[in-house]
């Protein structure tokens, strides 16, 4: 049921992979605001470029805590590719996010400690949602297990329409687009200086956008779980989803904090909830 | 490896200029001239840009500012002074409050004349700092190499 040559792939591929969609998203962007824009390559030209640079320091241990990032993200899809508990994989994803968290406080700069904050909002506005998704998969297939949700041949798409919109609700915050970008965004022009990254540079910068290119991969993957039942629709259905994150990216400014509470918590609740209790007691017969 | 000349960050600093070259330096972002094509970004944060643009002359009000950004620019670095205000001063040179260019307080690699300097001068500009660049980058890594 665990298989470790898929986490090993995972672990080399991911990377690859999570650049070029980082790639063809700035390529759209570009497109959509009437621009040529950067190659398809540029993510990779812009970690390359960060790891030529110096490493400022702040505190040693900002250093530390973003390699610990780095290190879970991964270590959360390796356990995700693995076929493994998904409860299991969002704790880990969770644990990653923390260590964020921890290496913008660690740097003594009320624009980190701002992005910090934010990030911990972001944090709080996703992770019901995220959980409401793993028991509304259960739910349908029977099982936690990533590769038992993924070979089940449940339509869970049809079942948990509500789990599905409120995931993608919360992917848009988790992707850090907007509107709800608060921590820190790719934009520099909505931005406290750089919000949460704003103390990191160098090679410790290139750490996070690893870290986020096997955070992209992960997120997308769960939305394969959806459709898992037909793997060329949840291709189609990871191509349509990644196109709407970046439309909605361009189509919408950068809102208040609060909005992106009401909008992660309210989402939870009416669309996830609403979606599982119907589930529960018109399918499963209770 | 010059990846570097692939994926310049800029950071734009406004000294005390009368804003006419920062709306040159933005009109560079704007899809007519699209510089995100060759990799430039604007950011917002020192710690993140390789490229120093800034436009209008010193005082001493913002001469510390200055420094400070440039301090705080990781190496390799480079400056653009983009403006004749920026350069020497300008028309500005002889007033009392007015040091002179950018050069008076950090070492500046690029000068940009003009008033205001067009958009595809500035592009010119970043593009010379960019061999800069790549040379100050070739000088860190072999000094790296001897002391390590």
């Amino acid at each position: 049921m665990i298989s470790v040559l898929t986490a090993v792939l995972y672990l080399l591929l991911a990377p690859i992979a999570g650049g070029f969609i980082a790639g063809i998203d700035r390529k759209l962007t570009a497109r959509m605001q009437g621009r040529v824009g950067p190659p398809v390559l540029q993510p990779f030209y812009d970690v390359a470029k960060l790891f030529e640079k110096e490493d400022v320091t702040v505190t040693p241990s900002q250093n530390f805590y973003i390699l610990s990032y780095l290190v879970f993200m991964a270590v959360t899809g390796a356990i995700f590719f693995a076929g493994g508990d998904l409860l299991l994989v969002l704790f880990a994803f969770t644990l990653a996010h923390v260590f964020i968290v921890l290496g913008a406080y660690a740097a003594y700069s009320p624009y980190s400690y701002v992005g910090a904050e934010r990030e911990l909002i972001t944090l709080m506005a996703y992770e019901p949602m995220i959980i409401l998704t793993a028991v509304g998969l259960y739910l349908v297939t029977g099982s936690f297990y990533v590769s038992e949700i993924a070979a089940s041949e449940v339509p869970a798409a049809l079942y948990l329409p509500g789990v599905l919109i409120g995931f993608l609700t919360v992917l848009t915050i988790k992707l850090r687009k907007s509107p709800f970008d608060i921590s820190t965004s790719h934009h520099a022009h909505q931005e406290l200086v750089k919000g949460l990254t704003t103390e990191f540079s160098g090679p410790t910068l290139a750490k996070i956008e690893i870290a986020h290119w096997y955070e992209t991969v992960v997120l997308l993957g769960i939305v394969y779980l959806f459709f898992g039942f037909n793997p060329l629709l949840a291709l189609v259905a990871i191509a349509v989803t990644y196109f709407l994150e970046v439309f909605i990216d361009n189509t919408f400014s950068r809102m208040k904090w609060q909005w992106t509470m009401k909008e992660g918590w309210g989402v939870a609740v009416t669309l996830g909830f609403i979606n599982l209790a119907v589930l529960y007691y018109f399918y499963l017969g209770v | 490896m010059a990846y570097l000349k692939k994926s310049p960050w800029l950071i734009h600093y406004d000294a005390s200029s009368c804003n006419g070259c920062d709306i040159e330096v933005l009109a560079c972002l704007t899809p007519l001239y699209d510089v995100e094509r060759f990799g430039i970004i604007n950011t917002g944060n020192p710690k993140h840009a390789d490229v120093f643009v800034i436009t209008g002359s010193i005082n001493d009000l913002n001469r510390e500012v200055v420094k400070n950004i440039y301090e705080q620019m990781p190496n390799p670095k480079v400056v653009v002074a983009v403006g004749i205000c920026a350069c020497s001063g300008g028309v500005f040179a002889e007033c009392y409050n007015v040091s002179g260019g950018v050069d008076q307080v950090i070492p500046v690699d690029v000068y940009v004349p003009g008033c205001a300097a067009r958009p595809e001068s500035i592009i010119d500009g970043i593009v010379k700092a960019l061999g800069i660049l790549e040379e100050k980058r070739a000088k860190m890594t072999e000094m790296e190499a001897v002391h390590a």
